[in-house]
């Protein structure tokens, strides 16, 4: 088994009202010098066997079609090591 | 005339958008997510509601319901297919329509009476309709902000394609304080705010509502 | 290492953490005494669970018989306590079945998850009766308004109840936000449900039938809130012990929405014998009650149980409180038809146990027996504590205290002063940042809702049938008196559906006080019952059942005691239904019910001064029940009412003006001679109605057939409310006044 990670964020244009109420927040409680905050999702597949290049390819179209809106969103792929 | 409406795992103004259709004069016919078969409706109606909890994003996974590849081939070919609220995340997710819905920039769930301006009157769905007639209909939702790049937001008001802007303050950070599109045909429809809520007087602020479901009425094509 | 019945028989002698669980030495010598040998863990854990406070009642019990031996004669009670809920007839073949519950620790601790998992747990008793839901309520209380960690939990929990509740499409149809320092450290987080259903659908926990089937259908099991009942209920909070935060359940409402469509397809085919929700005590509570109601036993399967987390112990097992689940009795031959249902929508379905004739409630674990146990003994026969209770040491020198004292306002300036400052404190100002987060449209059959005096809500398309539901609680007023504090929470919510034109028929109740280990709280949770229950008597009201929290306070200091009460009334037509705004200018208003000095207690006393002391307002049960008949014979007469309550007249009016839009100007003589008890004065038993003038004659007329004292008071009309000789006070300056309160608090 192994594990692949899609990360999703907003596209940059996008607003993002969690983001910025996160980077409002850590100000308050004393977290100084963070200039700002954009929240994304991570999902983690587990895979059976070996991830090859076919497998990575068909993870990105699931990110592409399911994982990610791509008029509003981008992602990344990759593997995590153990 | 027989208007379908989908019931999707977490839909809930589905019994609502029924009645509205009953109390127009038409048929309202129950579809399951699971079945792709549209049962010969004349037109579609996607409700509000939560379908699947909102879990990945909204309308993310219903798109992918049996009954939207149907719904998704009759809108093609001219049926006409109105998305509210939930329904227009839907139909944004399908790509039968432009742009996406994201967060309220408030953050907050808004139940709110909200003033519309209808500026097309020319489609399936706003015929009943003035060009430029203000109506007030609930507007409830969470994540309820239209958003498109620049280049889609120019066409579709280019197009004449915004079929009805909020009224004074933008409730939830709508670009060009969008509150409902059309696709360039005119038969498939995406409206955040709820006319379903809107066609009683016990119950809603207004009958403003009603004219969306008798609308359709003159809009006969059957799937 | 798993231990079983046999493994308990053999070390009769080997320790046990009951303390550590929350039982008592003369409980754990109970428990061994009812099974003849120790219990195993898995017994243990459900004994403890069961016995608790939240679960058994044990401290309130011998007070809340009186809710049945007192209960008033009445047709319309179909279901009464005892069950997951009461259920009502309302006519017409319809029954509406409703309660009131509490969440108010876990919401301390998880503001968002607490106030949703209790608005899902009440849903799901509603359910569990054979209703649709149709309505929620939510009477919450607060510390402080300006308190920080105030600022911490109400956006929390009001998220918590919208989040849920909207996403079950359930429309919110009133509720209460109430600022007290006595809640801060020990918010009250109240949910209310209304479920409607045919008189043949109702359902009831029973598990009967030797051979019927016990499927747990809904949501997987996994480690959510283990020990949160016991744990978290029956401890007062305190800084130095850890956090709590392990015990809090999540709640996924998609689940339980589906869940709800799921169950109305299963009762709509007849395919459930007997049905029971999962809340407290999860597991451990829904097959012991199942059994203890049934004619037989129970034999269980634990391992079958779906578990979320594969690591769980038995014990885990039966004390997790994860939530969306639910338990039915299936007869055999119908359990293909059921999991279908099931399977349609997606809800996962596994036969976990079976009714059987022994008389005993048996949990087997991988072929062992890990509890044997009478299920009565868990479920009905816990223990029953008379707690010592005694008339508090301070409670002479309270009510010595009165509020004439108090400096009051006398010119026309200082009125006008006062008035807009009790306008916009955050008691009295209005509530639409927290109301606006809910849904109040779903379902399409709300015909009232927040800030109108009641929730109303349409039963019947055709005829126009129905129900009416209101919640109130004033805890000063119950601290002052407790037995008049409960009757004054009746009168209230009994007032307030009589204004829309409803008919009360039923309560229902969330006892909410501190630490029943305290004779001064026991005390007012006495006198507070006993109030209760004579009051329900005079009424004609009966309790179909409710709710007790107790430990509400931090260190010695227990919460004010607060008895939130629930009235569900029936409308004959919603379509007659008396809103309460100022329609149009040109008519008559008038005040019903009569004005005494009275401020013990009131807002007034409250926000002005900080003083809370003296006697709360003088109860008349004859004079509320005058009213509500009165108020019934005005329907189609009146064009608006409002009760009179919370900062007296004024508030009334000012809300009256405000509705709509509508001024007012009225002269003070007509409700008392002195204009600061006219305007601020809070007697019980008022209504303010407006009507066209050609009708103000009936109003008298008819309040005179009823004995009601009636008074006009000036015309509808501006955009002010002026009161004759002494203020006027722009619409627009009291609307802001009014709405900027919260938003600057909590925006």
């Amino acid at each position: 088994m192994a594990r692949v990670v899609v990360d999703v964020m907003l596209k940059p244009e996008i607003l993002d009202p969690q983001g910025k109420a996160v980077a409002q927040a850590l100000p308050r409680l004393g977290f100084d010098g963070i200039a700002g905050v954009r929240q994304g999702k991570r999902f983690e597949l587990e895979v059976d066997g070996d991830v090859t290049e076919e497998r990575l390819t068909q993870i990105r179209n699931a990110a592409e079609t399911l994982l990610s809106n791509p008029v509003i969103e981008d992602y990344t792929v990759h593997v995590e090591t153990p | 005339m027989r208007v379908g409406v989908v019931t999707f795992p977490g839909s809930l103004d589905d019994a609502d958008a029924r009645r509205a259709v009953s109390l127009a004069g038409a048929d309202a016919v129950a579809l399951w997510h699971a079945d792709a078969d549209l049962h010969g409706v004349d037109a579609v109606v996607l409700p509000g509601g939560f379908s699947y909890g909102d879990y990945l994003r909204c309308g993310a996974i219903a798109r992918f319901a049996p009954v939207m590849t149907e719904v998704v081939a009759a809108a093609e070919r001219g049926l006409p297919v109105l998305g509210i609220c939930n329904g227009f995340q839907v139909l944004c997710e399908s790509h039968l329509l432009p742009g996406a819905l994201i967060r309220n920039d408030h953050r907050k769930f808004n139940c709110v009476d909200q003033e519309l301006v209808i500026e097309n009157a020319s489609t399936a769905w706003t015929s009943a309709y003035s060009a430029g007639q203000r109506v007030v209909v609930p507007l409830k939702n969470g994540e309820g902000g239209y958003v498109a790049d620049d280049a889609t937001l120019d066409r579709l008001e280019g197009e004449g394609r915004v079929v009805a802007r909020y009224a004074g303050d933008n409730p939830n950070g709508s670009y060009r304080s969008i509150a409902g599109i059309t696709n360039d045909r005119g038969n498939v429809v995406g409206l955040m705010p709820h006319p379903e809520h809107a066609v009683e007087q016990l119950t809603g602020p207004t009958t403003d509502g009603l004219a969306f479901f008798t609308s359709v009425l003159t809009a006969a094509v059957t799937a | 290492m798993t231990e079983t019945v046999k493994d308990a028989e053999a070390t009769p002698d080997a320790a046990q953490p009951y303390r550590e669980l929350g039982l008592e030495d003369d409980e754990y010598a109970r428990i061994r005494e009812i099974l003849g040998r120790r219990p195993t863990s898995s017994e243990l854990a459900m004994y403890s669970v069961m016995w608790s406070e939240h679960c058994s009642y044990k401290s309130s019990k011998v007070h809340l018989r009186q809710f049945g031996s007192k209960a008033p004669e009445t047709d319309a009670m179909l279901v009464g306590i005892g069950e997951n809920a009461g259920v009502v007839d309302i006519g017409q073949g319809w029954a509406v079945t409703f309660k009131v519950e509490s969440h108010n620790h876990p919401s301390y601790v998880e503001p968002y998850q607490g106030a949703a998992t209790g608005v899902g747990g009440i849903v799901r008793d509603i359910m569990s009766m054979g209703a649709r839901p149709v309505a929620v309520m939510d009477p919450l209380r607060f510390g402080p308004a300006d308190a920080e960690d105030t600022r911490r939990v109400l956006p929390g929990v009001v998220a918590g109840v919208g989040g849920y509740g909207n996403c079950l499409g359930l429309p919110n149809v009133g509720g209460e936000v109430v600022f007290d320092p006595s809640y801060a450290g020990n918010p009250l987080v109240n949910a209310l449900c209304v479920g409607v259903m045919r008189h043949e659908q109702i359902k009831l926990a029973h598990a009967s039938g030797t051979g019927n089937l016990v499927v747990l259908f809904g949501a997987a099991t996994g480690g959510d809130g283990i020990g949160g009942v016991s744990v978290l209920a029956s401890e007062t909070f305190d800084d130095a012990k850890p956090s709590k935060r392990p015990s809090v359940q999540v709640g996924d409402p998609f689940m339980e929405k589906v869940l709800i469509e799921c169950c109305l397809e299963l009762f709509d085919a007849d395919l459930v014998v007997g049905i029971q929700d999962l809340g407290g005590a999860g597991l451990s509570c829904a097959t012991s009650e199942l059994a203890s109601n049934g004619d037989g036993g129970m034999r269980v399967w634990l391992d079958r149980v779906p578990l979320r987390d594969p690591t769980l112990a038995p014990e885990e097992i039966l004390m997790s409180e994860s939530q969306e689940r639910m338990c039915a009795v299936v007869e055999p031959a119908k359990l293909d038809a059921f999991l279908a249902i099931c399977g349609r929508w997606d809800v996962l379905a596994t036969v976990v146990g079976e009714v059987d004739d022994s008389g005993r409630l048996t949990v087997e674990w991988h072929g062992e027996t890990v509890v044997d146990v009478p299920p009565r003994t868990v479920a009905h026969e816990g223990p029953v504590y008379e707690r010592p209770y005694a008339r508090p040491s301070w409670q002479d020198a309270l009510q010595a205290d009165d509020p004439s004292r108090l400096a009051r306002p006398t010119t026309g300036a200082d009125l006008r002063a006062t008035l807009l400052d009790l306008v916009g404190s955050p008691n009295l100002c209005d509530k639409g940042w927290v109301t606006d987060q809910y849904d109040r449209y779903v379902l399409g059959n709300t015909v009232l809702a927040q800030p109108e005096d009641a929730g109303v809500v349409r039963v019947d398309d055709e005829t126009g049938l129905g129900v009416a539901v209101a919640t109130d609680g004033n805890g000063r007023f119950a601290k002052l008196d407790p037995y008049a504090g409960a009757q004054l929470a009746l009168s209230e919510a009994y007032r307030n559906v009589a204004v829309t034109g409803a008919r009360p028929l039923a309560v229902t109740d969330c006892l909410n006080f501190g630490s029943p280990e305290d004779p001064d709280v026991m005390w007012q949770f006495a006198e507070a019952t006993r109030g209760l229950a004579d009051a329900c008597l005079e009424l004609g009201v009966p309790v179909t059942g409710g709710n007790v929290s107790f430990y509400n306070q931090t260190g010695e200091t227990a919460i004010n005691p607060t008895p939130v009460v629930g009235v569900l009334g029936v409308v004959d037509d919603v379509r007659a239904r008396v809103p309460m705004g100022f329609a149009s200018p040109g008519e008559v208003v008038l005040l019903l019910g009569e004005t005494r000095d009275e401020l013990g207690g009131s807002e007034w006393a409250h926000h002005v001064h900080g003083h809370l002391g003296g006697l709360p307002p003088r109860v008349d049960l004859a004079a509320e029940k005058a009213l509500a008949s009165l108020m019934g014979s005005l329907v189609g007469v009146v064009s608006a009412a409002h009760d009179v309550s919370d900062g007296g007249f004024a508030q009334a009016l000012a809300e009256m003006a405000l509705r709509r839009g509508v001024g007012a100007t009225v002269a003070l003589d007509g409700v008392a001679a002195d204009p600061f008890v006219a305007l601020f004065a809070e007697s019980v038993a008022r209504a303010v109605v407006a009507v066209p003038a050609d009708r103000a004659d009936e109003v008298e007329r008819l309040a005179g057939t009823y004995a009601v004292p009636v008074a006009r008071l000036g015309t509808t009309g501006g955009d002010a409310l002026a009161v004759d000789g002494l203020f006027a006070v722009p619409l627009d300056e009291l609307r802001a006044a009014h709405t900027g309160t919260l938003p600057a608090l909590f925006a």
